[in-house]
């Protein structure tokens, strides 16, 4: 297993209601899952534990075997190598180019220079940005600072690949660009785990989708699409929602 | 790599955050320029002591053969005379111990203490007295020990070292207080400003942090670049203030030592036993600061 969640509650706070309930969820190495629902069900808090960025109240993060409560915080840094990060925001550097977003990532773990010389151009290569090393996040579409983004998330080979609402800044067909990225890098045996709400990625892609609402999983299904409430007898590919609609 | 890396990321903060680093350059020199005051001052006491001072209290000078005074008219001390003194000396119930110093080690002594003044060349061994040199059971009784040898055949003078120079030394001492208490307020100053600047340099590197951290850079990659950062700031700072302190000395003591002579005065050089001293403080000052406001403010 890759990713183990075993009874996992998340309460940020004693008052309000947990942001996870008794999550329990096993995702396989080389998995692509669609985790869905609504702002506030509960799927950023789902990636910020697998990070070790938040820490689980009750039950356990397992990590490529490993129990994410028990990792000391020296051993944390090694963790979140051995996992891509992808925003919404993208997260570029602003001052730097295309090439020097990627290479960062290998700088600030010590990578050699010949190292960083050879992965960046074939990682830009692999989410189809060749030639466009030395422009700067502003000269880009949205889509391809998604796709640096992407790229400096992979460059250091992860096993994980977390991309919490990597469309949602995104239009429909940018964000189909994107997914054909992300489907590439599963197929070369990454774990994928992506966070949603966009019903016509899910419907189009037919991968795992786990849905969560008010921090339970109310759903688990291979190849499954994506319901959004208060449509359940939606047909996939039966149109867009708009974002937002489905609490 | 990482080294390169690192010094790239110090660079560009300095640069970054120059308004800032100036004000922690210039407030640190300020502050260690202060300690440093301090130091020298006690090194100037030190150096007024001799050798002397802490191991006696009097001095019982001997006639030589060019002396002067009315005691000495019947020329240079002999050698019965030195002995019965010394005799006489130690069956005293007031003395504790006598040591004897010859025309040579005093000059040895006085070329120790008077190195750094133009008369050291002029002055030769047979121009100094001999002396017995006296530790009193208790330092008080000087004037009985006075009393019983300032007349005996031989002796040129009987002088209490510490009446000579106590009430300079708690002058120096004063300043020395004074000098300390200015720099620890302006060293608040300085920690209180490492602190503001460190913090606002995290800030405006936030989004490379945040980075550094989701990719997996270790504590030491992302804090060390800010620590230097205020490091380096102080040690300019540290620098400034040891050469400040070695300009104030070299003109300020080099014009006193020519006007007094006869005073024991600190060299120059003797400042630069200070630099290490004030680079170790303001690195140090500069790195707990720095280390313990990351803590606060930089999440890793």
């Amino acid at each position: 297993m890759m990713i183990t969640f075993d009874n996992v509650t998340k309460l940020y706070d004693r008052k309000s209601r947990p942001a996870l309930n008794s999550v329990s969820l096993d995702v396989d190495r080389g998995e692509f899952v669609f985790l869905v629902g609504a702002s506030g069900s509960g799927k950023s808090t789902f990636i910020r534990l697998i990070m070790k960025e938040e820490h689980a109240t009750r039950g356990t993060v397992y990590v490529a075997g490993a129990n994410v409560a028990r990792i000391p915080s020296w051993r944390v840094p090694r963790l979140r190598r051995g996992i891509g990060v992808v925003f919404q925001d993208f997260r570029l550097l602003p001052n730097k180019t295309v090439f020097a977003n990627v290479a960062f990532a290998m700088q600030v773990i010590g990578r050699s220079r010949a190292v960083i010389r050879d992965s960046v151009p074939e990682v830009l290569r692999t989410v189809g940005l060749e030639g466009k090393d030395s422009r700067l996040p502003h000269e880009l579409s949205g889509g391809e600072q998604q796709r640096v983004a992407i790229a400096r998330a992979i460059v250091n080979k992860p096993g994980i690949l977390l991309a919490d609402e990597p469309t949602g800044n995104l239009d429909p067909t940018t964000s189909l660009g994107i997914m054909k990225v992300l489907d590439r890098i599963n197929q070369n045996g990454t774990t994928v785990v992506m966070a949603t709400h966009d019903d016509d990625i899910v419907n189009a892609m037919r991968k795992r989708v786990v849905e969560l609402r008010s921090g339970k999983i109310i759903r688990d299904e291979q190849e499954g699409i994506y319901l959004g409430e208060p449509a359940p007898d939606r047909e996939p590919g039966n149109g867009r929602l708009e974002s937002g609609v489905s609490e | 790599m990482r080294l390169a890396f690192v010094l790239g990321e110090i660079g560009s903060g300095l640069r970054r955050n120059l308004s800032m680093v100036v004000s922690v350059i210039l407030v640190t020199f300020v502050s260690l320029t202060f300690v440093g005051a301090a130091g020298l001052l006690q090194l100037q006491i030190g150096q007024m002591k001799g050798y002397w001072y802490d191991r006696v209290q009097v001095a019982v000078y001997l006639c030589t053969d060019n002396d002067t005074s009315a005691s000495c008219a019947s020329g240079a001390v002999t050698d019965e005379q030195r002995a019965a003194i010394e005799a006489d000396l130690r069956a005293d119930r007031y003395v504790e111990s006598v040591e004897y110093e010859d025309q040579e080690t005093a000059l040895t002594h006085f070329r120790e203490q008077f190195a750094n003044s133009p008369i050291v060349d002029s002055i030769t061994a047979g121009m100094l007295p001999e002396s017995f040199r006296v530790s009193l059971v208790d330092p008080e009784k000087y004037e009985v020990i006075n009393e019983a040898f300032s007349s005996k055949p031989g002796v040129e003078s009987v002088s209490d070292q510490r009446e000579l120079f106590e009430k300079m030394f708690t002058y120096l001492n004063l300043a020395s207080v004074a000098a300390l208490s200015i720099a620890g307020v302006m060293l608040v100053c300085a920690i209180l400003l490492i602190a503001t600047t460190i913090r606002l340099s995290a800030f405006s590197r936030r989004r490379e942090t945040g980075i550094m951290r989701l990719v997996g850079a270790s504590k030491a990659v992302i804090q060390l670049p800010f620590v230097l950062e205020g490091v380096i700031a102080a040690v300019i700072g540290a620098v400034l203030a040891s050469a400040a302190l070695w300009s104030t000395a070299h003109f300020f003591i080099g014009a006193l030592a020519r006007q007094y002579p006869t005073t024991a005065f600190i060299s120059s050089e003797q400042v630069l036993y200070l630099t290490p001293l004030l680079l170790v403080l303001g690195a140090l000052l500069a790195g707990v600061s720095s280390l313990l406001t990351l803590r606060r403010y930089l999440k890793v």
